[in-house]
């Protein structure tokens, strides 16, 4: 589900730029609209049971990466979309990218489990 | 019978399209070797003449998700576009498109199926980054047909690093006893030691420069027992979270076989290893 999500809002230039400007509002949309949609089917045959856990709503809204990583989001998904949201915040090059990594500095092997 | 005329083994560097084409004084400082190194390795297979291209990649959740996600896949159409999006907005990578060879995509599915690999396909295929950075260093005209084969090295529960090397093995197979009179290059692209979206990512070198030596080391041997005794699921975890693409090296040590590289040669960079490996299955001068 935060895999989905953060999927879902990578691929859409719209999308990336409403969760960056407004998460908490852009989430409880997302999670009443889009989150029953299985994304390979028609919009008629949506599923019925997903819906964020309270620390998962809380991560995605705070924008807080590091919850996401402890939570077991995939860290791909969650460092592409970040890059695409905050890069622009950061005057050197690969400074956003390099403060993302020091925040998750007190994670030690083995990390968080990823698997769906 | 087609020959396999070349198999090449390589990182695939989202960011050297972009850096290749700076001009020198707002280039980084490590610009000119890379650029260099790249266009000495093109010569690998430029020189072998090939008429169709194996390309083995990983797609990076642009159209594969975790709806229904395969292991392995091979592309079938006679057409796949290329790159995404966000592949655009991170990276500067253009779209392209490629011609595909249907003949040899229907060919190793339903061999490969008969021998074991239960091979998912797809007929409408936007291959990304994985397929089309090897393509930029070395193949920028674009004018092969090719044959994309997926492997899943992204979403656990991933197929074990035994089953790549098989996979390769059995490619190889399969290429060497296609009926056509068509000359194959194989290209895989895969990582060394890398992290990413973790606190080890892109920093000065690879996040871990040992095993990088040493998965060299095995590759440029072809010493696919060495590399299989040190390497597990498990074990990719500790050089870097996306470590386990270095499973599609594995794959490609497998189409090579038991053999030293013809060419071998890499380039520390930060946040990873660039390397570049070629054999000549038939010889240089096939």
């Amino acid at each position: 589900m935060l895999n989905k999500f953060l999927f879902t809002v990578d691929r859409d230039p719209q999308l990336v730029e409403r969760y960056r400007e407004d998460p908490v509002a852009t989430l409880a949309w997302w999670e009443a609209e889009r989150a029953n949609q299985i994304l390979n089917c028609h919009g008629g045959e949506a599923s019925t049971w997903l819906s964020f856990t309270d620390d998962e709503r809380r991560a995605l809204g705070s924008h807080d990466h590091v919850a996401l990583f402890e939570l077991g989001a995939h860290p791909f998904l969650t460092l592409t979309l970040w890059i695409a949201m905050f890069e622009r915040d950061f005057d050197q090059p690969l400074a956003m990218q390099l403060d993302y990594a020091a925040r998750l500095a007190h994670f030690t092997l083995p990390y968080p489990d990823i698997t769906t | 019978m087609a020959e396999l005329v070349a198999v090449l083994a390589t990182t695939h560097h989202p960011f050297f399209y972009k850096t290749s084409l700076l001009p020198p004084d707002n280039a980084p400082p490590f610009a000119a070797e890379w650029v260099r190194k790249v266009e000495r390795y093109r010569q690998t297979l430029t020189k072998m003449h090939p008429d169709v291209l194996v390309m083995i990649g990983s797609d990076h959740f642009h159209q594969l998700w975790l709806d229904n996600m395969p292991q392995f896949l091979i592309g079938k159409a006679p057409f796949y576009d290329g790159n995404y999006y966000n592949e655009q907005r991170e990276f500067g990578l253009p779209r392209l498109r490629f011609r595909g060879n249907e003949e040899l995509s229907a060919y190793l599915l339903r061999e490969g199926i008969d021998r074991g690999f239960d091979l998912a396909f797809s007929n409408e295929l936007r291959v990304d980054h994985s397929i089309t950075c090897p393509i930029f260093t070395v193949r920028p005209q674009n004018d092969l047909p090719i044959v994309p084969v997926y492997t899943n090295i992204f979403a656990p529960p991933l197929p074990r690093p035994e089953r790549f090397v098989k996979l390769g093995q059995t490619l190889r197979e399969l290429i060497d006893e296609w009926p056509a009179r068509l000359r194959v290059a194989v290209i895989g692209t895969g990582h060394l030691s890398l992290e990413l979206g973790g606190p080890r990512q892109f920093g000065p070198h690879g996040p871990d420069p040992e095993f990088d030596a040493r998965a060299v080391e095995w590759i440029a041997n072809g010493d696919i027992d060495g590399c299989l005794a040190n390497v597990t699921l498990d074990s990719l975890h500790a050089p870097g979270n996306a470590t386990h693409g270095f499973m599609d090296f594995m794959l490609m040590m497998g189409v090579a076989g038991y053999n030293k590289a013809d060419y071998a040669d890499n380039l520390d960079l930060f946040h990873t290893m660039e390397a570049y490996f070629t054999w000549y299955p038939n010889g240089e001068d096939a």
